[in-house]
């Protein structure tokens, strides 16, 4: 397979691993856009990354010109194979003392980075394939809802979704017609608000950054910043994983595994708003890694 | 009452939750963060399994650990009928041990390759693949000559057996790892039997079967 020639792509900030699971100065080796990578988080929690390099053996024996764009943000380690922007989407609330903050796993997907994120873009498949947690028969319409491409900010918005949920978190006592914000701030990242089961005011922020493999796998990294003064660490990533777990093999069966952008390819229905808009979004960045581009 | 020492994608863990369902046995469950965690290498893990590995019970201060051990622990102890694990029949015992053994072979190949791919564990994902296979050819044909004879389970036995649930689980989640069970009708006709038992549950991965046919 050929490596990735899409310079939006290759200008963007990517995950490669869990800063919470690196021990200082240990190196890791990854794959990203089908290039080898090595990184290590230092003592300081600042990360160095490379391409790796039989003679590179330690973050320290790196040259600087050598090293790679490299940022720790929102728990995990960031680098770019071009010229990345200053800084990373916001998540501000990221930086609220009270949230529990964790990875909740960082797992191989035999499947594109854009279909991964359409997938948690979607709420129609809740209650078939997380039932009795995220949704349950007869509880299955997805109920209008907005959808915007904010030029601003360059991402997509989906709000008002609403959707009844059994199990919403671990912190839920019983089912709840649960509110939804979405956000895609970057091609292969997308960002979802729920109601907190514990403060009506606020919202439970839950993540996923796809780190792209090549065109058709993705190491996915699960962030968790929740309201939940309880539960245990492990609870709270437990429940996630469950989640995730389900969704695996959904994501791994689509065929093709890229995302066809051409609005003919697939049929959507009205829930798919969100997938029609992200789907356009990324033709109009001109991405084409990852997905099966529109005929001109 | 019984407590599990349990991770919620661990196949092995999921067999001693699926005998515990068909067998109605109430439990209590310990998470444990076996990923990214390492959990079950820590040091009060150690203790209770000093191979830091996955399943493990606690039966009223029994302590067993290994899923095919603590099946046949189960299934000895809380199955009356002793349908699910045949005491008084030598024959059938010797087959059911035979297939536990050959459920520790899926683990070391289908398992790993699916930890291999979903959790970059350090394996030789090729050898994983082939060998998963090997055992699924074997396993395929047996079953389909089984079913020539009208046999629907994996022993000489007209109701399922702890061997079925032994072989289940790293069958079902084979495809995680890069292994298709396209080639393999009988199997894929035996999962459709073992999801039709009454008390069936599934785990993440494992989808329910279709309403076509009510469970026996």
């Amino acid at each position: 397979m050929t490596k990735c020639t899409d310079s939006v792509v290759l200008n963007l900030w990517h995950p490669v691993g869990a800063i919470a699971e690196a021990i200082p100065g240990a190196v890791q080796e990854t794959v990203l856009l089908e290039e080898r990578l090595s990184f290590a988080v230092g003592g300081d929690g600042e990360p160095i990354v490379w391409r790796s390099r039989p003679d590179l053996r330690r973050a320290d024996q790196v040259p600087a010109a050598d090293r790679l764009p490299a940022k720790s943000a929102y728990g995990y380690v960031w680098t770019s194979l071009g010229s990345p922007p200053a800084e990373l989407f916001p998540i501000p609330e990221y930086a609220e003392p009270d949230r529990r903050r964790l990875n909740a796993a960082t797992f191989g997907v035999n499947v594109s980075a854009p279909r991964a994120i359409e997938n948690f873009l979607d709420m129609g498949h809740f209650p078939y394939v997380h039932t009795d947690i995220l949704g349950a028969e007869p509880h299955t319409e997805v109920k209008e809802y907005d959808v915007e491409i904010s030029v601003d900010r360059d991402e997509i918005l989906a709000t008002r979704c609403r959707f009844f949920q059994p199990m919403a978190s671990t912190a839920s006592d019983g089912g709840a017609d649960v509110d939804y914000v979405y956000r895609v701030p970057h091609p292969y990242c997308s960002v979802l608000y729920k109601s907190s089961p514990v403060d009506e005011s606020r919202r439970d922020v839950i993540a996923i950054f796809l780190q792209p493999v090549d065109q058709e796998h993705v190491r996915a990294h699960m962030l968790l910043c929740v309201l939940d003064e309880n539960s245990e660490d492990k609870v709270i990533k437990r429940f996630q994983q469950t989640i995730f777990g389900q969704d695996k093999p959904i994501l791994e069966n689509q065929v093709p595994k890229r995302l066809p952008l051409d609005p003919r390819a697939e049929t959507p229905i009205r829930a798919d708003k969100s997938a029609i808009a992200y789907r356009r979004w990324l033709s109009q960045k001109g991405v084409t890694y990852g997905v099966i581009p529109a005929a001109a | 009452m019984i407590t599990l020492y349990d991770y919620e994608l661990s196949g092995n863990c999921y067999k001693l939750r699926l005998l515990m369902s068909f067998l109605g046995i109430d439990h209590n469950t310990v998470p444990v963060d076996f990923y990214p965690g390492r959990e079950h290498k820590s040091e009060w893990f150690l203790k209770l399994n000093p191979l830091g590995q996955l399943p493990v019970i606690d039966d009223d201060g029994l302590i067993l650990r290994d899923a095919q051990a603590i099946l046949v622990y189960l299934a000895s102890k809380y199955d009356p009928p002793g349908t699910w694990y045949p005491r008084n029949n030598p024959a059938l015992l010797g087959e059911i041990s035979q297939w536990l053994a050959f459920a520790d072979g899926i683990t070391g190949t289908a398992s790993a390759a699916r930890l291999h791919d979903a959790l970059f564990y350090d394996f030789d994902i090729d050898a994983a693949r082939a060998g998963a296979h090997r055992l699924f050819r074997i396993l395929d044909e047996h079953l389909w000559f089984g079913e020539q004879e009208g046999r629907q389970w994996i022993c000489s036995a007209p109701q399922p057996t702890i061997a079925d649930i032994a072989c289940f689980p790293y069958i079902m989640l084979s495809e995680e790892g890069g292994i298709s069970r396209q080639d393999y009708p009988a199997i894929r006709r035996w999962c459709d039997r073992v999801k039709r038992i009454k008390g069936f549950i599934v785990m993440s991965g494992v989808f329910p079967a279709g309403p076509a046919r009510a469970a026996a």
